[in-house]
């Protein structure tokens, strides 16, 4: 970003027309998209706040009753509130962990690669572009005990110790296990390729400095390359941890949340939707929107790092 | 020696990262080549086993279900107009963003990244109720402007990190050299600018592709259902045991366009998505 020329810095005089003028254009600019972006988030959140405050089913409109805030108290006392939020921070943490560390490892072969650059960075691509709903159904087919392959293969690899028609979806872990399967190999590649962005700014010179002054491979690792890439490694984590709390698809798709596998997002879906709890599912669409804020806030305060600043300013 | 071991774990590495992509991909399509009796008896196995290879059966299946043939149109319809209108948005406001000093930008910036982290679960209630009301429920636009709100800001993002690498003196070098501001505008700074829209465009579509929770809550009918949820709800004419390989071979149907899309496109996707992430 140091090609960067800033002209508009000189041309910024207080209180000139050109300022002025420049002011009311850039809001122009912005406002329909601005506009468009608040008209489906702003306005429901706001509407939803509003709605948790009723009791209020969508096949009886007419019954709607003020009740303060019943909702809040039922939802936060309901064990099944809590184990779905137990669920999502489970797979939120096991995935983004595991993908930071493969994500790492892709991130460095590709880094060093020299040959068949092209191929790599299309199939690395490939779990990135598929729908998510394929790649549910793709792995639960694979994890199917009777049309699936990984029985059979895990059988193969244990010596016949693990039983061929082994029940994935019989249980909450081995449930749980797949969807985190699925998830973890559709969104390992986009991890991997922001910390191929970070790992490409770390200086040659500083790891080959490391490397005459004696570092071996492992202190130059933690010595060096990750201490440099750290907001790379902020942003990712960040970014994939926000989006793995809001998991929904894979376990609509795989499980519907049967054996406990339930998240936040599923189980608020299934108030609104199948049940057509407006009361109670918007207030659990609120704490739902605020739990993300909380996620985002530990992790933004954890991480020290002003997002905007990350993403935006140079 | 020394020379050997780095050489045989960047092989060891590249088969990894392939077998990693690819695995999944090559056994849907596999089972989407098994026989549809063979999967109601249960037909294990990586690859279809012998007498049980459907040939094209299962595509021709799916392709002759006027569902599915519909929701291919939604997707595809709904995605591109999606695709062309929040480009179009975001160039204005990644342009603002980018060249002109104006009060307020921060706080665009911070509505853009609360929107990208906003869970979408929670405005399914409020919007499935809005709809209703607007009469935008199992329609088109339904779908568009949700699609619209959530890839504007990971448009504007990309495109105002292109915005920014723009050498913006050009269009005063080719006005003094003689041209009006709109062919210095037409030949040289859209040029400069188009790689940066395209790129932004090809993001937007495979977000908008890729949704499922606007695509299952906000439709009820092949009026305006996309694949993703399309997919899903297609059960069969058995409900509880669902037709795995005729689910794979939509799932691959579902799939090519991306494929294509990377394969054309994958420098450009690469650059769109690690611009504006990673500038700490």
């Amino acid at each position: 970003m140091t090609t960067t020329t800033a002209p508009q810095k000189g041309r910024a005089r207080p209180g000139s027309d050109r300022l002025v003028a420049e002011n009311r254009l850039g809001r122009r600019l912005v406002l329909p998209a601005v506009i468009v972006m608040l008209f489906v988030t702003a306005f429901p959140i706001l509407r939803a706040l509003y709605l948790s405050l009723f009791d209020y089913w969508l096949t009886a409109p007419d019954d709607r009753k003020f009740v303060g805030l019943d909702n809040y108290v039922t939802a936060l006392t309901d064990p099944l509130f809590w184990q779905a939020t137990g669920v999502t921070v489970f797979i939120m943490i096991v995935t983004v962990s595991v993908e930071l560390v493969i994500g790492f490892g892709f991130a460095m072969v590709m880094h060093r690669l020299v040959f068949a650059r092209g191929v790599i960075r299309t199939s690395i691509l490939i779990p990135y572009g598929i729908i998510t709903v394929v790649s549910g159904f793709a792995w639960q087919f694979a994890f199917s005990s009777t049309n699936g392959f990984i029985n059979e293969w895990l059988h193969w690899v244990s010596l016949g110790n693990f039983p061929v028609d082994y029940n994935w979806f019989g249980d909450t872990w081995p449930a749980l296990t797949a969807i985190m399967i699925s998830e973890i190999w559709k969104t390992t590649p986009f991890m991997s390729l922001l910390l191929l962005a970070g790992l490409a700014q770390v200086s040659e010179d500083m790891i080959e400095a490391a490397k005459v002054d004696g570092a071996t491979w492992w202190q130059r690792l933690w010595k060096v390359i990750l201490p440099n890439m750290r907001a790379a490694i902020m942003v990712a984590v960040l970014f994939r941890a926000l989006d793995a709390y809001r998991i929904f698809d894979n376990i609509f798709v795989m499980t519907a949340g049967a054996q406990n596998t339930e998240s936040i997002s599923f189980l608020t879906y299934r108030q609104v939707i199948e049940q057509f709890s407006f009361g109670m599912g918007s207030a659990l669409s609120v704490l739902l929107f605020l739990s993300v804020l909380l996620v985002a806030f530990i992790l933004v305060k954890a991480f020290r790092v002003d997002l905007a600043q990350a993403r935006q300013e140079s | 020696m020394s020379r050997f071991w780095p050489r045989f774990g960047m092989v060891v590495g590249i088969i990894l990262i392939l077998i990693w992509c690819l695995l999944p991909v090559v056994w849907i399509l596999s089972l989407s080549f098994k026989s549809e009796d063979s999967i109601i008896n249960g037909n294990p196995g990586f690859l279809p086993s012998e007498g049980t290879f459907a040939g094209w059966d299962n595509y021709v299946g799916v392709w002759e279900n006027d569902q599915f043939r519909r929701a291919i149109l939604n997707s595809i319809g709904i995605s591109l107009i999606a695709t062309v209108l929040s480009v179009a948005l975001a160039t204005l406001a990644a342009y603002a963003i980018a060249r002109l000093d104006f009060k307020g930008k921060r706080w665009v910036l911070s509505i853009a990244l609360a929107i990208a982290m906003f869970p979408v679960v929670s405005l399914v209630g409020p919007l499935f109720d809005m709809w209703r009301a607007f009469g935008l429920y199992d329609t088109w636009p339904g779908l568009i402007i949700p699609y619209m709100s959530f890839t504007l800001p990971l448009a504007i993002w990309t495109l105002s990190a292109f915005f920014r690498e723009i050498p913006w003196e050009m269009e005063q070098a080719a006005q003094v050299d003689g041209a009006t501001s709109w062919q210095a505008f037409r030949k040289v700074i859209v040029p400069l600018a188009a790689p940066g829209v395209f790129t932004a465009a090809i993001l937007t579509f495979f977000f908008a592709w890729n949704d499922f929770v606007f695509g299952i809550s906000l439709t009820s009918t092949e009026a305006a259902r996309p694949i993703p949820a399309s997919l899903s709800f297609f059960v069969g004419s058995d409900p509880f045991n669902r037709p795995a390989s005729l689910l794979a071979a939509g799932a691959v149907l579902a799939t090519i366009p991306v494929v294509v899309i990377v394969l054309l496109f994958q420098r450009k996707i690469v650059a769109g998505l690690t611009s504006g992430a990673v500038k700490g």
